[in-house]
């Protein structure tokens, strides 16, 4: 297999994506993806030089609407469908090293 | 009562606007048909019977106080459990959005109401829309009412599974690699991907941006053409919504296919099983007797798509999905500080393959492979969008399969991302382009399983590829398509 992603790696990607994975996790990514990324890699091989990336395919710039008052989402509503929330906000884990 | 559950959306509607029918007795129906069967198909995550009602409801006044109903009058309809409708559990199939009620409708919902379309539940799916089978629904796989034992196909295989059933004509599904178009001719339904930004995607979670779009599902093309006219157009809440798009698709059905260009596309036939061939170039011919001029063509570059595809979607799929950090809605693991929240809260809220595609999508946006994978990907994104192009100044439509084989058996691709992969090799490249496609039941293939056929056109082509659609249709094998007889039990 040309490509290898290795458990050391698919730890490191885990936390950059802020996963928590168990180490079967782990060893099945490791292959799992090793296979998908070799056969991803061939097109590494195609010679592109001067195609355009396309990121969408319809380029669309500076779209604007009128900048009129409407109504937004209800604050309640929204906040009624958080894991918590205090004082009309989002409540999280102390962020900040503060005693409490 | 009379039982309308076979009848076309095209059929209801008309009925219902001309007084024969009343939208409660047509809702009625529809919710009897879902209660005897959904136990054994699990097309939905829920099923919505008094908001059903309610709008059926609202119809019969409008009707009463002679007020126009909408084209869509008393239709019931499917939603896609991605669609987010207002104060109604939306879940994505995962357990990390379980029990979120949405503050607003997406916009394909508000038209759907407008339109007097009648919402019975929203459809099971791959989680997140990630998937090929069903089988990665946090809450179990849906069946395929031709044979239990198999697959609806997916992501969007709820949808199409209920429209197989006979449970609604018509429903909604997302396509983003095939998730409309793979269970459609899974399942033996039409299902449709629209130009990109042909239709809104305000409300539509997000899986992977600049592929995403919203389509329809029906037993008809004139069904899913009517079903696109209720939801198409610009929407100023979605950026990437185009503006000045054509709006009707049913009328010019009517003007057949007499002159128009047909390529078959033979990179597409090699790998497919053999029967699928079969039916492609059956399909061809019966194009070419309808007045169509037929040749074939040969576009090799299609065939990158899917490794292109399996970088950008996860890569943007990996972006979208950080917004699930246990802050803001759905599930909340938690831990010491926010960072080991966020891990927990994702550790235990996603599944196998949303955890998979979100490190492959990382791996290749972080540092040093950004250039060799990410970028290229986009590169050969371009060069796919060229290559049909160039084909359509030779060609009106294209045609082809939707999938390289037929519904497969539950458990067969699960352990194997890459064989799951390879069944959206067909489907691909228009989500790449941003192209319209459809698949039209045609034959009944291997195993005794429906056989759909794929019909592509360049953007905004929608009307030429509806017409073809139309013709292929009208070719199509008896009983090759659903709704299927459930009064014996859905399995064979």
């Amino acid at each position: 297999m040309a490509v290898e992603f290795t458990p050391e790696e698919v730890r490191y990607v885990a936390t950059l994506a802020r996963l928590k994975l168990s180490d079967e996790e782990v060893a099945s990514y490791a292959v799992q993806l090793s296979a998908v990324l070799d056969h991803i890699d061939a097109i590494r091989a195609l010679d592109l030089e001067g195609t355009p990336a396309t990121s969408h395919s319809f380029d669309l710039v500076n779209i604007f609407r009128a900048d009129e008052v409407r109504p937004g989402v209800d604050r309640e509503e929204v906040l009624a469908q958080a894991p918590a929330a205090e004082d009309g906000r989002f409540r999280v884990p102390r962020i900040l090293g503060e005693a409490p | 009562m009379s039982d309308t559950t076979r009848m076309t959306a095209t059929a209801i509607a008309a009925a219902v606007r001309g007084g024969e029918l009343s939208a409660r007795e047509v809702a009625s129906s529809a919710l009897n048909l879902i209660a005897q069967h959904e136990g054994e198909l699990h097309c939905f995550n829920v099923v919505t019977s008094e908001v059903a009602l309610a709008q059926a409801d609202a119809v019969d006044e409008k009707i009463a106080r002679g007020e126009d109903p909408g084209p869509l009058a008393g239709v019931p309809i499917a939603l896609k459990d991605n669609l987010c409708t207002r104060g109604v559990a939306t879940t994505c199939s995962s357990k990390i959005l379980e029990g979120w009620l949405p503050p607003y409708d997406a916009t394909v919902v508000t038209r759907l109401i407008e339109a007097g379309a009648v919402s019975v539940g929203k459809s099971n799916l791959d989680e997140f829309a990630m998937g090929s089978s069903t089988e990665n629904s946090a809450f179990g796989a849906s069946k395929n009412p031709w044979d239990t034992s198999r697959v609806p196909g997916g992501s969007s295989g709820g949808s199409a599974a209920a429209v197989a059933a006979g449970f609604v004509p018509i429903a909604l599904g997302s396509d983003t690699g095939g998730s409309i178009r793979q269970p459609a001719a899974f399942c033996g339904t039409v299902g449709m991907k629209p130009t990109y930004g042909l239709v809104s995607r305000y409300g539509l979670i997000a899986f992977a941006s600049s592929l995403d779009q919203i389509g329809p599902f029906s037993t008809t093309v004139t069904d899913a053409a009517l079903l696109l006219e209720a939801i198409c157009g610009h929407d100023d809440r979605d950026s990437t919504s185009l503006r000045d798009t054509p709006t009707s698709f049913v009328g010019p059905l009517a003007e057949g296919i007499a002159g128009l260009r047909v390529g078959v596309i033979t990179d597409f036939l090699s790998d497919a099983d053999p029967l699928i061939v079969t039916a492609v170039r059956d399909a061809a011919g019966a194009l070419a007797s309808a007045g169509a001029t037929v040749d074939e063509v040969a576009i090799p570059e299609l065939m990158s798509g899917l490794a292109a595809y399996y970088l950008i979607a996860p890569a943007e799929a990996s972006s979208n999905l950080s917004r699930y950090d246990g802050v803001r809605y759905g599930l909340r693991v938690d831990g010491p500080d926010v960072a080991k929240m966020n891990a927990e809260t994702r550790a235990a809220g996603f599944g196998p393959e949303v955890k998979r595609r979100i490190m492959l999508g990382t791996y290749v946006l972080s540092a040093g492979y950004y250039d060799a994978y990410y970028a290229q990907a986009q590169r050969v994104r371009t060069m796919v969008a060229n290559a049909f192009n160039r084909a359509y100044e030779r060609f009106d439509v294209l045609l082809g399969p939707t999938t390289p084989s037929v519904a497969f058996q539950f458990g067969a691709k699960i352990d194997d991302p890459l064989a799951m992969y390879l069944s959206d090799l067909y489907t691909i490249p228009s989500n790449l382009a941003g192209h319209p496609a459809i698949s039209v039941p045609f034959t009944l293939g291997e195993a005794g399983m429906p056989v759909g056929v794929q019909v592509f056109a360049p953007a905004l082509g929608e009307q030429a590829m509806f017409r073809v659609a139309k013709a292929v249709e009208d070719a199509q094998q008896a009983g090759c398509r659903g709704p299927v007889e459930l009064s014996a039990g859905a399995s064979r």
